[in-house]
């Protein structure tokens, strides 16, 4: 005969002021079996806990119920009370009688009726429950970082740095991100070349890190501690090993194009390396642009390279990593400016987007630091900034604010200003939205000491007018339509995902939200964790931000995976399913009912098999199973029915 | 392909023009359009006020009559296709509306029947780039400011015409023609619409501002497909003319008289009393290569 003690959670009025808890109590102390009943205000508080754990040690309770709020909430906690007072985790179960009984309900009496329900079936199923003891499994202290842009790279040092092996992969050449082409950073104007090119190179020249750049994650097997992911090597064309980076190749190419890094700004060649402080330092093959590759005739790079580095017959390699963790770090895509047709983006040639404008400030951009506009290389002296371009905007955008872009629009503009004394720089903004330390002093330090006009409003339209562009916008402070005849138009596009952030989530099994950036596994409390083990985020990859946050959130990704790697073993919860090996006919159904690929088939033994690491317990393939055959632990056929027996009583 | 054509009011009344020279080069075209029997007025204003159906209730009875034919229907006007085009989506996805409406016209129409507006099956049946193949008259030199105006664009989730900040289809036409594109600010701005009747001088600013705009673009015609915007530019330049010495009058065309003429369809696609601002001196310069070198005098 079990001795199951009881315990009634008031929380506070949550329960209480719904349910009955006292008669909830009275009802549940007459159960065969249950040795003890008691209620209190807060179960989960500290007093709450020690009730449990004296009501364990003097009563020689062999199995508790917790009425309370949802496992999910405080399952955790009272297993790890439970333990403290020697009794196995495993053998407390919880009554949710708040999220699914006092939360939903509004009368008392039947809301008291199901509370005496549920928390009897529990009754039943602690019943049946046995003592389980945590699987442990090896880890692999080696960690795997998507993505090499400021965060990416962050990540990587501060792994390294821990003393564990990183494996960083970047599909492009070089490393560096989007912060590569940025010229000063907000809100001190530094230049961001002279904080990312020392990162850069200590990346390049870290014993513990692996950097495989113009590469691909293109699959991923495995669990926590016990990663393999195939990484696709994109062809360079280029042997980088023979290659001593004297760029002959990239001089002499008679194909020009225009530059990717500079964003069309400036011309590249066909072979060319993207910029003069790129890491690594070596060129690759524009595949698509390459004279070679469209004709079969020219090869003036393999002519000229002195080390004979040239090998047009590069095909793409795959290779194969082991590691314990990985940390998504994939960054962010430009919103698609043709959505908003008005603006004319790519119709005229002095409308460009946030990020070209920096290439024209940057001092290694194509005009060398001078403001010159795209289409006649005159200085503008009239340039207006647009604010929110695919932000903020449910119609035809994404809802959502990006965030930096009050801040680079306002940096922008003082840079401009600060290029061009003669220069007037119109910002249209909704509103402006400068949170951060030095934030706002900055955007005023603009107002008052580079002049620059803020405008409160939409701008409707942009349309060429002589050799100039003309803005339509309005200013809702004033109340008036506002004409500018500009010389430029800069427009503050929105941070969006990743074209294909969304394959990679699939292809690592971690959630995306509505617009595809990687979902953690709580927005306040686990902000660096996606929902699968092992597998963590940072940077603009997760949501749009700044770069002192994309940083701060890489140096939380690395400390949770110093922190996986930091003891010999991991644990693994044991509730999972087991085989019954006599009963499995080997018909398969397990393997299509799990969504974590934790079921197989052995080929010599054609049985079901499972592998313990990737089981999550959610038990979808002990309800497939035709034959009994799988059995989730804990939650075994007989402890079920006897559960809904349970729920069926009357009071 | 035979279309059901709604012709709609204006076409018999004020706008012969545009009338005769659709029906010329959809000939020419070889797009069959068959009038409907007995169409009604499409009541010219799609209401705002979305309990009242009384204002849709004629076309719906236009689109049950097109449906029973078995026919796409096809409108030239601005206004009867804005119309019908959105009455038809009304009686697709509002189930409470398409009862109310099938009740009072005593059809059992869905919906699911299809609007089109001439443009629209230029585009679709002959495409733009095989439409430069049908010319005979290219209206080569001639630069031509295609004018919207608010209701063949919008609302864009309705109509699916063309990108209402950023169309094409005039300007695909135009340049199917043989003549240049220009662009101009005020392509898609409101002519003024219905104030032309209580509040002129406010039309006329509207429509002032829209030619200017085309002019500054270096314009030396204006097409539309709506009569009323073709009024309002049109009857507007006397006054502006008026009020400013340094007006430089803009003629204003259907786009079916610039495609008649550029078809061979029609040798003077235009009816001098309908216009205020004669298209003669712009136009006059395109005519039929003729085979006979008397018929040549100039």
């Amino acid at each position: 005969m079990s001795r199951i003690g009881v315990f009634v959670c008031h929380c506070g009025l949550n329960i209480a002021g719904t349910v009955d808890v006292e008669r909830v109590t009275a009802a549940l102390a007459t159960e065969p079996g249950v040795v003890w009943a008691e209620d209190y205000k807060y179960m989960c508080s500290e007093p709450g806990q020690q009730m449990i754990a004296q009501a364990i040690e003097e009563r020689k309770l062999d199995g508790v119920v917790v009425a309370a709020c949802s496992p999910n909430m405080h399952e955790t906690t009272f297993r790890i009370a439970c333990a403290g007072a020697g009794l196995n985790g495993y053998m407390c179960e919880i009554a949710n009688i708040r999220e699914q009984c006092s939360w939903v309900h509004a009368d008392r009496e039947a809301a008291t009726r199901k509370a005496v329900a549920i928390t009897r079936s529990m009754v039943e199923k602690v019943r049946g429950d046995e003592a389980l003891v945590p699987i442990k499994f090896a880890v692999n202290k080696r960690a795997l970082v998507i993505g090499a842009g400021i965060s990416g790279m962050q990540t990587a040092l501060e792994i390294a740095d821990g003393g564990h092996e990183v494996v960083l992969v970047e599909r492009e050449p070089h490393i560096g991100g989007h912060m590569a082409q940025l010229s000063e950073t907000f809100p001190t104007l530094d230049c961001s070349s002279c904080i990312l090119t020392p990162k850069t190179a200590e990346v390049g020249r870290h014993p513990r890190i692996k950097l495989l750049t113009h590469s691909e994650v293109v699959e991923v097997s495995g669990y926590v501690g016990s990663f393999k992911a195939r990484i696709r090597r994109n062809p360079t064309y280029v042997d980088w090993g023979a290659c001593t980076g004297c760029m002959e190749c990239m001089n002499k190419c008679p194909k020009r194009v225009p530059s990717k890094f500079d964003c069309g700004m400036g011309e590249s060649k066909a072979i060319s390396v993207a910029f003069p402080q790129a890491v690594p330092y070596r060129p690759q093959i524009d595949r698509d642009s390459c004279i070679y590759f469209a004709t079969g005739r020219c090869k003036v790079c393999e002519r000229v390279c002195p080390t004979s580095a040239i090998r047009f017959e590069q095909e793409p390699e795959y290779v194969e990593e082991e590691v314990g963790a990985i940390v998504l770090a994939t960054g962010y895509d430009l919103f698609n400016k043709a959505l908003v047709g008005e603006y004319g983006y790519g119709q005229y040639p002095d409308v460009i987007d946030g990020l070209q404008f920096e290439r024209l400030l940057s001092a290694s951009g194509p005009t060398a630091g001078a403001i010159l506009r795209p289409s006649d290389g005159k200085v503008p002296k009239q340039i207006v900034f647009i604010q929110c371009v695919g932000s903020r905007d449910e119609e035809k955008g994404m809802p959502y604010c990006s965030k930096i872009c009050c801040m680079y629009s306002g940096k922008h503009a003082r840079l401009y200003r600060h290029k061009v004394h003669d220069g007037q720089a119109y910002l249209f903004y909704m509103d402006i939205r400068a949170g951060g330390k030095g934030y706002e002093e900055f955007i005023q330090q603009g107002v008052e000491e580079d002049g620059l006009v803020y405008l409160r409003g939409r701008v409707a339209r942009v349309f060429p007018e002589g050799d100039g562009l003309m803005v339509w916008g309005e200013d809702t402070l004033s109340g008036r339509k506002v004409e500018i005849l500009a010389d430029m138009v800069v427009l503050a596009t929105a941070m969006v995902p990743r074209h294909d952030a969304r394959e990679l989530a699939q292809r690592l099994k971690v959630g995306t939200d509505a617009y595809g950036f990687f979902s953690e596994a709580h927005p306040k409390l686990r902000p660096v964790e996606s929902l699968t083990r092992g597998i963590y985020m940072t940077g603009a990859a997760q949501a749009p931000k700044d770069i002192p946050e994309a940083v701060a959130q890489a140096g939380s990704a690395a400390s949770k995976v110093l922190a996986l790697f930091s003891g010999r073993e991991l644990e693994h919860p044991p509730i999972i399913v087991e085989l019954i090996p006599d009963l499995c006919s080997g018909c398969g159904l397990c393997v299509e009912a799990c969504t974590y690929d934790a079921r197989s088939i052995d080929p010599v033994s054609r049985l079901a098999v499972v592998n313990d690491i990737l089981c999550q317990g959610c038990g979808a393939c002990a309800a497939a199973c035709p034959n009994g055959a799988t059995v989730l632990r804990n939650a075994s056929r007989e402890q079920i029915l006897n559960m809904v027996e349970a729920l069926m009583q009357d009071e | 392909m035979v279309y059901a054509y709604y012709p709609g009011c204006t076409l018999h009344q004020q706008a012969a023009g545009f009338r005769d020279s659709t029906a010329k080069s959809a000939q020419a075209l070889g797009i069959e359009l068959a009038e409907m029997p007995n169409w009604q007025c499409c009541g010219a204003v799609y209401p705002l006020a979305r309990d009242n159906l009384f204002g849709v209730v004629s076309a719906a009875r236009n689109l049950a009559a097109a449906h029973d034919l078995g026919q796409a229907m096809v409108t030239i006007c601005s206004a009867c296709y804005h119309v019908h085009k959105r009455t038809n989506r009304l009686m697709a996805t509002d189930q409470d509306a398409r009862a109310k409406l099938d009740a009072y016209v005593e059809t059992e129409y869905d919906g699911s029947g299809e609007v089109l507006h001439l443009l629209e099956v230029i585009r679709r049946d002959i495409g733009f780039d095989a439409l430069r193949e049908r010319v005979k008259v290219p209206l080569e030199g001639l630069k031509v400011a295609g004018y919207y105006g608010c209701l063949l664009l919008r609302p864009q989730e309705e109509l699916e015409f063309d990108d209402p900040e950023a169309p094409r289809i005039l300007e695909d036409l135009i340049e199917g023609l043989g003549a240049e594109a220009v662009t101009f600010s005020h392509r898609a701005e409101c002519c003024g619409q219905y104030l032309s009747l209580s509040n002129p001088a406010a039309a006329h600013r509207c429509s002032g501002a829209i030619l200017r705009s085309a002019r500054r673009a270096g314009a030396e015609v204006v097409v539309t497909s709506c009569p009323l915007c073709f009024f309002n530019l049109d009857e507007a330049q006397a006054e502006l003319a008026r009020e400013d010495p340094e007006f430089q009058p803009l003629p204003v065309l259907y786009f079916t008289q610039l495609l008649a003429l550029a078809l061979g369809a029609w040798e003077q696609p235009w009816l001098p009393a309908e216009h205020q601002v004669d298209p003669g001196p712009v136009l006059s310069r395109f005519k039929l290569p003729v085979a006979e070198p008397a018929g040549s005098e100039e």
